[in-house]
């Protein structure tokens, strides 16, 4: 299998409060996004304010329930709003909406249900939420051959946004990972000697 | 409630009916016809002062080379320029249908074209065809926002990178770049790096070949640097040449055909003036 991108961001913004992840088909997941975009800004010239994610997941629900024999693609919108705070709602394969206190998808999610199930807990603080996601994203980098590459995170809060990135090298390592190596082309020009027959 | 199947009414786009039959007659054993593709080395990069391009030059038709020096560098817009690989009509066609949008699009707004729009439209019309147009591009461009290279997928998705390699020998090239590429390259480095790596796509690759095109793009002015290099010359050149008188070939049959006159000829007044 061929990594085509190794630092793809899989997370869209829709709007300044509300952002959207994807997995499943690429083509598919950039398609609904920027018809949800489209549809969520039309939204908001006529609401007068800014939207609220509930309205932007269930844009999303609509694309993805209606043209279910046709897509196929995994979303979780999570966003701020004035009138529920924060939330996060998860719309998977067949276009379900659930709204959830947290949500995981894509391949490597499957080796996150036990881990998440027992790590969550209510009422985390914003350094505290960040440091689970980015377990839970390098826990499923380790087992999942189709993840990995960089972690991004995005914090949303009343506040404003924040984007994070952490590549290979700031991720803990696991049960029998390797440390990382230098590059072996810097090496190669150093120390190492040409082997002789 | 209501039925379970319904017949939709078209909603235009691409019509799958031919594909079914398709199928049927590769099930009863009639081979589809080849067609050409560019198995390919196409390969872009940002560099300090805006975008590089390269591509090799080998079109196949199955084991066959079709065509030893074509054209795989697509011109799109005064500062865009798009790379294909996969089929070569279907690279050819959708270049050319977007740099005429385009274009008019140019007209209408009354400003230089930006690499995001050739983008949107690319990929609009790719995922209509649900990957059945099987291109697979570089799209480089500078416009007022800054320099821009993206990918794009025969079904549809894109990503924005600055480096990517596309087409059969994308994985020689890419080793090229994931090892020596750095931010901020001057030009010099820029074209050694894209030159170096389609030739590790030209050498290593059984599809693709012969020359290396480059484009490099920077804000205000474009080069295109066709054949740029050209590692694959032909070296052997018979000295007594390539004539071959009458008799050379064997004849096994010989079927004269006489083509009868189908004009009949009428005798009459010659036209007026």
């Amino acid at each position: 299998m061929y990594v085509a991108n190794r630092a793809s961001d899989k997370i869209t913004q829709l709007t300044d409060n509300v952002y959207l992840c994807r997995s499943g088909s690429a083509a598919d997941s950039q398609v609904v996004s920027d018809y949800v975009r489209y549809f969520l800004h039309q939204h908001i010239i006529q609401l007068g304010q800014p939207a609220t994610v509930k309205v932007a997941a269930n844009l999303i629900r609509q694309l993805s329930y209606n043209n279910k024999n046709m897509l196929q693609t995994g979303l979780i919108v999570g966003g701020w709003d004035k009138y529920e705070g924060g939330s996060i709602y998860s719309v998977p394969l067949g276009g379900t909406i659930l709204q959830l206190p947290f949500a995981i998808g894509g391949s490597g999610s499957s080796y996150l249900y036990g881990f998440i199930d027992q790590a969550w807990k209510e009422g985390m603080n914003k350094e505290e939420a960040e440091a689970l996601v980015v377990k839970c994203v390098s826990l499923a980098i380790a087992r999942d051959g189709a993840s990995g590459g960089v972690v991004r995170t995005v914090v949303i809060n009343s506040e404003g946004v924040t984007r994070n990135f952490y590549s290979g090298d700031k991720l803990p390592l696991w049960h029998e990972e390797l440390p990382l190596r230098n590059s072996l082309l810097e090496e190669a020009s150093s120390e190492v000697e040409p082997m002789r027959a | 409630m209501a039925n379970t199947t319904f017949e939709l009414p078209p909603k235009g786009g691409f019509s799958f009916d031919l594909c079914r039959r398709n199928e049927m007659l590769a099930k009863k054993g009639v081979q589809p016809p080849s067609f050409r593709k560019t198995g390919t080395t196409i390969v872009g990069l940002v560099f300090k002062d805006g975008v590089i391009l390269g591509a090799d030059t080998r079109a196949t038709e199955g084991p066959i080379v079709c065509d030893k020096n074509c054209e795989k560098i697509h011109y799109m817009a005064p500062n865009i320029y798009c790379c294909g690989a996969g089929t070569a009509a279907d690279t050819e066609a959708v270049t050319d249908m977007v740099s005429s949008q385009l274009e008019l699009h140019r007209y209408a707004t009354g400003r230089e074209s930006r690499v995001v729009t050739a983008l949107t439209l690319l990929k609009s019309h790719l995922y209509s065809y649900q990957g059945h147009v099987s291109a697979a591009l570089v799209l480089g461009g500078v416009d007022c926002t800054g320099p821009h290279l993206h990918t794009i997928y025969p079904h549809g998705s894109t990503d924005t990178l600055p480096f990517a390699t596309m087409g059969s020998g994308s994985l020689a090239a890419m080793a090229m770049f994931e090892s020596r590429y750095k931010e901020g390259m001057t030009r010099e480095e820029g074209i050694k790096l894209v030159c170096g790596a389609i030739c590790s796509g030209i050498f290593n690759d059984l599809g693709s070949g012969s020359n290396v095109d480059v484009c490099v793009i920077t804000k205000g002015q474009r080069e295109y640097l066709r054949n740029y290099a050209l590692p694959n010359p032909r070296t052997y050149v018979s000295s007594k040449g390539y004539s071959f008188a009458k008799g050379h070939t064997e004849v096994l049959s010989t079927k004269i055909t006489p083509l009868k006159e189908h004009v009949q000829i009428i005798e009459g007044d010659a036209m007026e003036e």
